[in-house]
């Protein structure tokens, strides 16, 4: 306020001497004071309307005392305001008592009431009414929202809130404006659904087009889904623009590209899983409870959809539960290698199940228990403890009625895991509340666009081909570009970490040496031979030829040639050779090759 | 130019030619009484009724100066090349024939056999219905008479006899002849094995056209384009133009008169082989990364072999079209 | 033209027997990809023709079809040209140019008389290592159908 050169106007608030700017409200004041005026009609973020009056104080001005609603009353130089006078306090009784008599049952009413030791009225009681006509939403609605879906409708004590005409709104966009400002509880958000404009809950992603991306998320602020956003696809509500205190949001802000100049980059893109329902066998999308082990994850994870609780589609607890392995891994349908995870993560999902559900029936379906790592066996042979059932023999089918004579039976709707139970030698169908599949890992579905665009090769599996097996797993062929992790191929956190560290450690190298050694296989031009004819600029895929218009000739740029010779074998007159490949060269070794 | 003491014995002779080397040597107009100033003629079969054993009287390296022209094509060029060499101080490899093979050497792409049959029977203004072929021996009452043999494959000079030096063209342009004549006489003469007369770029280094940096879309026969632009690159435009890939020195007179460049100053100085050089700048420029549609252009051009070796097949790797199986030659 | 007689086509008479027609192979194998693959064959102990010897180019845009021409002329009975699959070449547009000449000079050849099956340009990606095997194997098999090239025999002055 002191930078301002207005006039400030001088106030007592309750015996504190004061000043205000111009226009504003003893509401407004006594907020900045932390003088307690109750209100329910107000909300600084529309304007003030006085429809409740409990904001009821008394102003001396000149001598002459008056009862103003402190929400609407502009302060003027010199007033006195007392806001818990003895008339004060008188008045907001009797407005408290008038409202108890029309709206006995409304929590915030009776609650305000008691606080000034109004528990009975002296009117006659009428049936309670939720809605107080306080008009919020009506100006939530217009001010905020800007959609007018909401008005006052008759006058007096027949007054209430509705739609324009009563009807269906058309403006209505469901964004809840309404319902987050009724001080009553009136209006649900379940009312507005059904309405023109409905933000579909998304079981996985955010629930809110405001919220930080991730738990963990760097930086950990929130930001606006643009798609759900009512402002952004709408343009109205901004209701988070006008409570946002440090006015931190911007909705003209863009998703921006930033380019960085690095020396190397790690590539550590991680994996997808396996589609099961690519696997029609195991009815994934097609019969219920049966689910990924990744679903599962989300669902007994603490903070997931179900908060933590294993349920079936019908909300019960499954007493019984298959985890079948090797679902896309180990398959010549599907991917023939190992995913390297799955049976470790399978013997934790069958922990969490015990642990959750102790008197449950869990099945391992496996065709091999692959446990190698620190701590692994131990942690097997603790399942095997936990009574466990462990089955020798892959899954085969899932499905929702017996299909062998020889099908252990159960009472009620069960789902039946056909198998060969390799250790018994018999072939056996487990009648179960829940199945999980153990997918297994998948390189990205962009993975080939990375490895085009960072000049990567891949193996025949997807993943990224590391320079050398054993040598150099971290490198690739592009020098300055890593791969760490599950792009590099499947597995655990361990070895990724242990993997990330060795890149980083890689990269860190190169920053350290400062200098880059260049193959000196690059392309030159000789100068007596070129004529100029430019076939070799149309083929350098670098730009990297450049054509000298004093000598008519072609010029190579030594950096920026990456030194493949394809304008070696282009050019028609022969004047381009490759340092290490030139033709003499490469006829030497054909000679030598041809040489019987 | 300055007069040696003693006038340089010269000789000329035709192999597997047309004529038209001996012709062009008579393009280098009134200088050629700068050449009768300067040179005695011994041998010309064109001009003088030189015999073979006038020749082969000469001493060893009488002739100074012989300008070959023609390929061999049978025994008779290859004999004469031998006896020419022997009496030659300097041979010279004169036009594309005896440099490179020239049109006679296109006769690669077939058999013997294949040629007589066109020769002698095939050939629309041909009546021969006793299916008479030549024959190197035949016999006369009581004489006997010889032909030479004609060969299975078309060779170029330095095939059979070291060649000191070449002279491109079919047939040299009079710049080409008068500045390797001048480099004889003056005895300014590179390393023997070289191209003498000629330039060492390429024709586009001669070429006033402009070359952007355009891709082709679609090649053209002759047949289908009437003007080209005057201004730009013919291979530009869709025209097959050799130039790239040919030794300059011609001063790129086809391209002058609007005609694409067909490669008779053979490849340029660092490439052997010229059609597998062309092969490779055509399938470099081609602006297409779909391969059936790369396949689409290709098919455009009809005869790669016979656009790209025009004159050069003895000068190429392959040098003939494979003769599976077939009679082997015989000399 | 007669046929390719019984002899070139059978394997030579030797006094120690029937020694059984090799084809020399030569590859000109792309750094990135198809080089990568063989070497990774190898290291992977995959069985298949040694038939092939392998000269290593930077891309399959470095083969000049000159190469591929004095290959034959020397003696080589096919030729094996590997690179990266299109859209993954480690230059972007490399093997496009190569497909483009490789194509062309198909077509040359066969004018040549040299058979198709002698020139093959396969994309073979680093990882394929079984492809490479398998390409060299029925490369090798089927050059090995068609008999010696032999070129120089075509022309060479007796």
């Amino acid at each position: 306020m002191e930078e301002t050169s207005e006039k400030l106007l001088k106030l007592t608030i309750d015996g504190i001497e004061t000043e205000a700017r111009e226009g504003e409200t003893i509401l407004q004041v006594a907020e900045r004071l932390l003088i307690d005026i109750p209100t329910l009609c107000h909300w600084k973020f529309v304007k003030p309307y006085g429809a409740c009056r409990i904001c009821t104080v008394e102003v001396e001005v000149h001598g002459k005392t008056r009862m103003v609603p402190a929400c609407t009353y502009n302060v003027r130089d010199g007033i006195v305001v007392q806001t818990r006078s003895e008339e004060v306090i008188k008045h907001r009784k009797m407005l408290l008592e008038l409202m108890l008599a029309r709206h006995s049952q409304v929590d915030v009413v009776r609650k305000l009431a008691h606080e000034y030791g109004v528990d009975t009225t002296r009117f006659e009681e009428m049936p309670s009414e939720q809605c107080i006509n306080c008009g919020l939403c009506v100006r939530v609605c217009a001010e905020v929202v800007g959609a007018n879906a909401l008005t006052f409708v008759k006058r007096g004590t027949e007054r209430y809130v509705s739609t324009p005409f009563e009807g269906e709104s058309e403006t209505c966009i469901a964004c809840g404006a309404c319902a987050y400002v009724c001080p009553t509880g009136h209006i649900k958000v379940e009312d507005i659904r059904g309405r023109k404009y409905v933000v579909s809950e998304l079981a996985l992603g955010p629930t809110t087009p405001i919220h930080i991306p991730f738990a963990a998320a760097i930086p950990g602020i929130p930001v606006i889904d643009a798609q759900s956003c009512i402002h952004m696809q709408t343009g109205g509500c901004g209701i988070c623009s006008k409570v946002c205190e440090p006015d931190a949001i911007d909705y003209e802000m863009q998703d921006t590209f930033e380019e960085m100049e690095v020396g190397s980059i790690i590539l550590a893109t991680g994996f997808k899983t396996f589609d099961p329902a690519r696997a029609e066998q195991y009815g994934y999308g097609r019969l219920d409870n049966v689910i990924t082990s990744l679903e599962f994850e989300h669902m007994s994870h603490a903070s997931g959809v179900t908060g933590g609780a294993l349920v079936k589609e019908d909300g019960t607890e499954p007493k019984s539960v298959a985890i079948l392995h090797c679902i896309g891994s180990r398959d010549k349908n599907f991917n023939e290698y190992c995913s390297r995870v799955c049976c470790m993560y399978s013997l934790k999902m069958a922990h969490l199940i015990r642990e959750k559900i102790p008197d449950a029936d869990i099945y391992e379906l496996y065709i091999d228990m692959r446990c190698p790592g620190s701590g692994y066996e131990e942690f097997y042979n603790r399942l095997l403890e936990e009574g466990v059932h462990f089955i020798r023999g892959k899954g085969v089918e899932v499905s929702s009625a017996p299909t062998l004579a020889t099908a252990e039976r159960a009472e009620g709707k069960k789902l039946y895991v056909r198998c060969e139970d390799t250790l018994l030698g018999v072939p056996r169908e487990l009648p179960v509340d829940m199945v999980i599949l153990s997918v297994g890992l998948e390189p990205t579905a962009d993975a080939e666009e990375i490895a085009r665009v960072f000049k990567i090769t891949s193996k025949a599996d997807g993943f990224f081909m590391e320079k050398h097996p054993k040598l150099a797993p971290v490198d690739t062929l592009s020098d300055g570009i890593f791969i760490a992790g599950c792009a590099q191929g499947p597995k655990d956190i361990p070895d990724s970490v242990a993997q990330g560290a060795a890149a980083a450690a890689a990269a860190m190298s190169l920053i350290d040496a400062g200098e880059v050694a260049l193959e000196p296989i690059t392309s030159v031009v000789d100068e007596e031979v070129c004529t100029g004819c430019k076939t070799c600029m149309v083929v350098c895929p670098f730009g990297a030829i450049s054509y000298d218009e004093e000598k008519h000739i072609s010029v190579i740029n030594d950096v920026l040639c990456k030194a493949c010779g394809c304008c070696v074998a282009a050019c028609p007159s022969g004047a381009i050779t490759q340092r290490g490949f030139d033709d003499a060269q490469i006829e030497a070794e054909l000679a030598a090759l041809l040489m019987s | 130019m300055e007069q040696p003491k003693e006038k340089l014995k010269l000789g000329v002779y035709w192999a597997a030619s047309c004529g038209g080397c001996d012709i062009s040597m008579l393009e280098i107009g009134e200088k050629i009484l700068i050449v009768d100033e300067l040179a005695d003629i011994v041998l010309w079969p064109c001009i003088a009724d030189f015999k073979y054993k006038d020749v082969k009287a000469y001493p060893d390296k009488y002739i100074d100066v012989t300008f070959f022209n023609g390929a061999i094509r049978n025994s008779e060029a290859e004999e004469i090349a031998h006896l020419l060499r022997e009496k030659s101080k300097i041979l010279i490899a004169y036009g594309s024939c005896s440099y490179e093979g020239g049109i006679p050497a296109l006769a690669n792409f077939y058999s013997k056999e294949e040629v007589f049959d066109r020769a002698y029977h095939e050939s629309q203004s041909t009546v021969n219905p006793d299916r008479i072929e030549p024959k190197t021996k035949h016999t006369e009452n009581g004489y006997e008479l010889y032909l030479p043999e004609f060969w299975e494959t078309v060779r170029k000079l330095s095939d059979i006899v070291d060649v000191d030096y070449f002279i491109p063209g079919c047939p040299p342009a009079e710049n080409t002849t008068w500045a390797a004549i001048e480099a004889i006489v003056s005895g300014e003469l590179p390393p023997t094995g070289s191209v003498i007369g000629a330039g060492n770029k390429s024709v586009c280094d001669e070429c006033p056209r402009e070359r952007k940096e355009t891709k082709i879309k679609r090649f053209k026969r002759p047949h289908e384009y009437v003007a080209p632009d005057p201004e730009q690159c013919l291979l530009e435009q869709g025209i097959i133009c050799m130039g790239p890939a040919t030794r300059s020195g011609c001063e790129a007179r086809c391209i002058n008169a609007g005609m694409p460049c067909r490669g008779c100053y053979g490849p340029c100085a660092d490439v052997y082989d010229q059609g597998a050089k062309m092969i490779s700048a055509i399938g470099s420029v081609l602006e297409s990364e779909d391969e059936e549609e790369i396949q689409r252009v290709i098919d455009e051009i009809v005869d790669p072999a016979g656009l790209f070796y025009r004159f050069s097949m003895s000068h190429s790797y392959l040098v003939r079209r494979r003769l599976v199986g077939a009679k082997k030659e015989t000399k | 033209m007669a046929d390719i007689t019984a002899a070139e086509k059978s394997p030579a008479n030797t006094a120690e027997g029937i020694v059984p027609f090799e084809p020399k192979i030569i590859g000109f194998l792309c750094w990135w990809c198809t080089y990568a693959a063989s070497d990774m064959a190898g290291t992977s102990r995959l069985k298949y023709p040694p038939n092939v010897s392998i000269i290593r180019v930077m891309c399959s845009s470095r083969v000049d079809p000159s190469f591929v021409m004095r290959a034959f002329a020397e003696g080589a009975d096919g030729v094996l040209i590997g690179g990266c699959h299109p859209g993954q070449c480690h230059y972007i547009s490399g093997n496009y140019k190569t497909v483009a000449r490789i194509s062309l000079l198909k077509k040359m050849l066969s004018q040549f008389g040299v058979e198709d099956e002698r020139l093959r340009l396969e994309w073979i990606s680093a990882g394929e290592i079984h492809k490479y095997a398998k390409v060299v194997t029925d490369m090798t098999e089927k050059v090995r159908k068609l008999g010696p090239l032999n070129w120089r025999k075509n022309f060479e002055p007796k």
